[in-house]
């Protein structure tokens, strides 16, 4: 009698800490994987998110955050690619996640990740230097098509966003803009700043502090309505002054980068939804709104099958720019 | 002078009781993690930005560059002991520190390194608060043919210095170059030399290769030699450290030239890596007396510790003016800047001086604290020396293996470094010298990156590098300083057919 006491217990003692563990809460540090270098946007997305799920409280386990930025970002992904079914890694990214594996030979494809949620899109800006003297985009287009192919536009990596949409401005304006790769956007700022280069089109945070000295200026905004934040950032100017491109001389409509957050292939749905629910809840808390003012990125929350959803458009229609240039890795 | 009130200003803000104990931190967090080789700098800034989150910028700043300097003078340490570079720019101390240490002069060697390096983060700060608004211009004058120049520079002042001939220079700075290509390429996105192997594709970690070469290469032979396993006859006396402050002056020619390079190469963001190569690249060159170079001269010591320091805080100026980090520790820095909702650039100057005279004002007194908190460790580090090779042989094999796995979190890199363990041993058996090797590694791909992009950027032209005057100085000093040693053996030449007719064939007489 006293053994079948007992055994009851224990059956009741296990079912009832197998219940509540039914629900994914992780019992161990979750790594954030930032992949790109410290410093860079990436990292303060991924960082501020860590600060704000520390300061709410919003999950019992601790996060550290590793940057692993070589290749490209390659490094990060690769990293989390290979951890199948690890429920404690989190790539934070951009679209690189799925352009990589399409224009270079790296040892992972998007089908190794799983998409947890996107949290903002950030924008691009064509910034010319402070003491040019084009007005509007469509005095820079002239003045790059008068050029012939000596104007050069500065930019982050290699065959990545901002090389991507200086062959768009390319193909709109029948302009033939030189390409020059840097590794970061603040190199890219500096070397605009000191008039090395005719152009860069870097996000709005990137290229602030020279804006801000006068050393560079805002031509316009690739986005088919003016970005929202009116507070004076830049002596007299906002970035709701910035007028749009396709408005004033290059028609292109939308062009921004996703921040994205990602697991690897193979974990459980309940892990995926607990991540985006956390990450949801960060994208409602007034630090968020604060970090999306000061580097005027747009609120943009996306998972599940929207975000599934958006990720193929997006693939699709840059997979063809880089088919055209001949960049395809397969 | 507008800059001296803002300064004391400054030390207004931070000389509080808690920021002197933050620095105080700071220092002995950053000795620790400058000691261990595999964390890093970098690595120990960025587990610590999590906790200044909730602290005020001005005190999270303090925590963080103090940090800094205490990782800066610890990575010393470990070169000197065990020949072990903890950062990529104490490598160059290890040519002199760690024969020096061998030699007994522990001690000695210690107090030159952390005095000299103290000098040059005073300088270095010095420079800072009295040209801030005239550097932060000369850094935007520098695109990729100046960087390009830089490095050329870089290469040309250290080429031709060692003893070994030139040919295997050649062959150790080739096989150099050809390890920085590793990984994927900045100009064409491709990955290179990667052989499909998934953790090539990051590229091969400069500090995977110098705990190798260095580390277990010296290891490898120290076994060989005998198995002397007996600790190295250290004197552990106070005395020794004040005997060498008395010393320091006579290499005041060495730190000034050390101050300069190194300031030169801080501000344009060359890097600390490239003013130590550099600076004792011409110490060893200019000396009149070059035999004891190598074998543990004390201005082999001197100059790239000096030059190091002094390029480690200036760089933080590009980081604040510009948002441009000198190095990889600063870049970590930025992050928190902005994190602390700081945007780093021309106007943190005018919008927040509190903040920028804060930070310089606790780059004086962190300094400071940091050069007599290691002083007083001198003699503890000293004295491990006195261990048995026995046991401390075996320590530093296990604390290699850890420190190259934590670098990336990566069994390949353990094997790795194996790997170079075994190529350092059989450079030194065949005297092939192993800094051009080291040099290239570390700039090799930037070096290719300025080159490539400032082919790009003059449409193929390489008139560039003489486009301006800025670029052509660095390159005329680099060319003359590359030429130099010929021109030094033609004159030699002549002069010995006017005076010794009879000692013509001298050099071709050398044995293989």
């Amino acid at each position: 009698m006293r053994t079948s006491v007992s055994i009851a217990t224990i059956l009741a003692a296990v079912l009832g800490a197998a219940t509540p563990a039914l629900a994914f809460d992780p019992d161990r540090p979750v790594e954030f994987v930032v992949t790109a270098g410290a410093g860079g946007g990436t990292d303060i997305f991924a960082r501020t998110i860590q600060s704000i799920i520390g300061k709410y409280n919003l999950m019992k386990a601790p996060v550290i955050v590793t940057n692993k930025g070589s290749a490209a970002g390659a490094e990060g992904f690769v990293y989390t690619a290979t951890a199948k079914g690890d429920n404690f890694k989190l790539a934070f990214g951009t679209n690189n996640a799925y352009l990589l594996p399409i224009r270079a030979k790296v040892p992972y494809t998007s089908a190794d990740l799983t998409p947890v949620a996107a949290l903002a899109a950030d924008e691009f800006i064509l910034w010319v230097n402070g003491k040019a003297d084009y007005k509007t985009a469509a005095d820079f287009v002239a003045k790059a098509k008068e050029a012939g192919g000596e104007l050069k536009v500065a930019g982050s990596q290699s065959k990545d966003t901002d090389q991507i949409l200086t062959i768009m401005i390319n193909e709109a304006t029948g302009a033939n803009l030189g390409y020059v790769p840097y590794k970061s956007g603040g190199e890219a700022a500096v070397q605009l700043a000191g008039g090395h280069v005719a152009a860069n089109v870097n996000n709005p945070s990137e290229n602030l502090g020279q804006w801000q000295a006068g050393m560079v200026k805002p031509v316009c905004v690739f986005k088919s309505e003016r970005l929202r934040n009116d507070a004076k950032v830049a002596g007299d100017a906002s970035w709701a002054d910035i007028p749009t491109c396709k408005d004033s001389g290059i028609p292109i409509a939308d062009y921004n980068m996703p921040r994205t957050v990602w697991l690897p292939a193979g974990v459980d749905q309940d892990v995926v939804d607990f991540y985006a629910n956390i990450l949801k809840k960060v994208s409602e808390t007034p630090e968020w709104a604060k970090y999306l003012a000061d580097t005027s990125q747009s609120a943009d929350y996306m998972s599940g099958a929207q975000f599934a959803d958006f990720i193929k458009s997006d693939e699709a229609s840059v997979s063809e720019i880089l088919k055209r240039e001949g960049w395809l890795a397969n | 002078m507008g800059n001296i009130g803002l300064l004391f200003e400054g030390f207004g803000h931070i000389l509080t009781f808690q920021h002197v104990l933050l620095m105080m931190v700071g220092v002995t967090l950053g000795i620790l993690v400058g000691v261990l080789p595999g964390l890093g700098a970098p690595n120990g800034v960025s587990l610590l930005l999590p906790l200044t989150f909730s602290m005020d910028p001005i005190s999270g700043i303090i925590l963080l560059s103090c940090m800094y300097w205490g990782a800066l003078f610890g990575g010393s340490t470990t070169s000197i002991l065990f020949n072990i570079p903890g950062e990529p720019s104490s490598v160059a101390t290890t040519f002199d520190g760690y024969p020096m240490a061998k030699a007994g002069q522990a001690s000695r060697a210690l107090t030159l390194a952390f005095v000299s390096a103290g000098i040059g983060a005073l300088a270095g700060v010095v420079m800072i608060t009295l040209l801030s608004g005239w550097v932060a211009n000369f850094a935007l004058r520098f695109s990729s043919p100046e960087y390009f120049a830089v490095y050329f520079l870089a290469f040309a002042s250290f080429i031709s210095m060692g003893s070994s001939a030139p040919s295997k220079t050649l062959v150790s700075m080739m096989l150099g170059f050809a390890l920085a290509s590793v990984g994927m390429d900045t100009i064409s996105g491709n990955l290179r030399l990667t052989f499909d192997i998934p953790e090539l594709i990051k590229g091969i970690s400069f500090l995977i290769a110098v705990m190798g070469l260095f580390g277990i290469g010296e290891l490898l032979l120290t076994t060989e030699e005998g198995l002397r396993f007996e600790g190295i006859k250290a004197r552990v006396r106070i005395s020794e450290v004040g005997r060498t402050l008395l010393e320091l002056p006579r290499y005041w020619f060495t730190v000034l030239r050390s101050i300069f390079i190194g300031i030169l190469m801080g501000i344009t963001p060359a890097g600390p890596t490239a003013a130590s190569f550099m600076s004792y690249g011409l110490a060893s060159r200019s000396a009149r007396d070059k035999s004891n170079f190598g074998k543990g001269d004390p201005r082999g010591i001197v100059a790239p510790e000096t030059a190091d320091h002094s390029a480690g805080t200036s760089a933080l100026l590009p980081m604040l003016a510009l948002g441009v980090p000198g190095s990889a520790t600063a870049a970590v820095m930025m992050g928190g800047l902005m994190i602390w909702g700081l945007t780093p650039g021309p106007m943190l100057f005018v919008e927040r001086p509190d903040f920028v005279w804060g930070l310089i004002a606790s780059m004086y007194l962190g300094n400071i604290v940091a050069v007599i908190l290691v002083i007083a460790t001198v003699p503890l580090y000293a004295s491990i020396l006195r261990v048995p090779f026995t046991i401390i042989g075996p320590v530093i094999v296990a604390v290699i293996f850890s420190g190259a796995y934590q670098v990336s979190n990566s069994l390949t890199d353990v094997w790795l470094v194996v790997l170079f363990g075994l190529l350092g041993y059989i450079f030194k058996k065949l005297d092939y010298p192993l800094a051009p090797l080291v040099l290239a590694m570390v700039l090799g791909d930037k070096a290719e990156d300025a080159f490539r992009q400032s082919m790009l950027l003059s449409s193929g032209k390489l008139s560039i590098f003489w486009s301006n005057g800025l670029v052509s100085t660095l390159m005329a000093i680099g060319c003359l300083l590359l030429l130099s040693p010929l021109l030094m053996w033609v004159l030699g030449i002549s002069r010995r057919r006017m005076t010794r007719p009879d000692l013509q064939q001298g050099p071709s007489e050398n044995p293989l």
